[in-house]
């Protein structure tokens, strides 16, 4: 099933790309699709940031659905 | 009222306070880029958001505040994008019938903003940049 990637500021800056859509198996975790991107993009490993799924945070044990929207959030700096 | 800017925040329209009289005080922030930090000359901010979920934390954040306080309005602005030391990055009014809960209720809003709304700034100065509260 498909899943979009978002990514942002120093994720962003690091990894090189704002988004990425990954094929994962149907039942698939956050921490699955962040077991695969970890592996393609190594530079995220060990980094510090927050889920959100479909604009809401969530955990990692979180279940994936076709066409959801993850985000990875890096420590906020707004206001 | 719950908006991202991509443009100059106009501050005297924020202030058009409606005249119905039903909220006694009215409290704003205004956040803006200082022009330096720790001794570094800051060049420029860019601040980026996670739009949609920028808005549904915004919109949260108001809603919080005005249940906590029994505030009568919350309206925040926030600015993406580049800018410069002096601009305001971000407007909060807060209006409520008694001054202590526009007090409070603003400044909830703004320490809770810094801490769960998705967006982010990066600070340029003239040797090197990094976005503020990154840890690598």
């Amino acid at each position: 099933m498909k899943v979009r990637l978002r990514l942002f500021a120093a994720l962003r800056e690091q990894v090189g790309l704002d988004e990425l859509e990954l094929d994962l198996a149907p039942g698939a975790t956050v921490d699955d699709l962040l077991t695969r991107v970890c592996g393609i993009h190594p530079v995220l490993r060990g980094r510090s940031f927050a889920i959100a799924v479909n604009h809401s945070y969530t955990g990692r044990d979180r279940s994936l659905a076709a066409g959801d929207e993850v985000a990875l959030i890096p420590p906020v700096s707004g206001g | 009222m719950i908006t991202i800017a991509h443009a100059p925040i106009d501050l005297a329209d924020l202030f058009r306070i409606p005249g119905d009289g039903a909220s006694g005080g009215v409290v704003s922030f205004v956040g803006t880029v200082r022009d330096h930090t720790a001794q570094r000359r800051v060049v420029r901010l860019e601040y980026e958001a996670y739009e949609p979920m920028a808005l549904r934390e915004l919109e949260a954040v108001a809603r919080a505040a005005t249940d906590r306080f029994a505030l009568d309005a919350v309206t925040i602005v926030h600015r993406v994008g580049i800018l410069l030391p002096g601009e305001v990055a971000v407007a909060i009014l807060v209006r409520a019938a008694h001054r202590a809960a526009a007090f409070d209720g603003c400044r909830f809003t703004i320490d809770t903003l810094k801490q769960t709304v998705p967006i982010w700034k990066k600070e340029v100065f003239a040797d090197g940049e990094t976005w503020v509260g990154d840890r690598p």
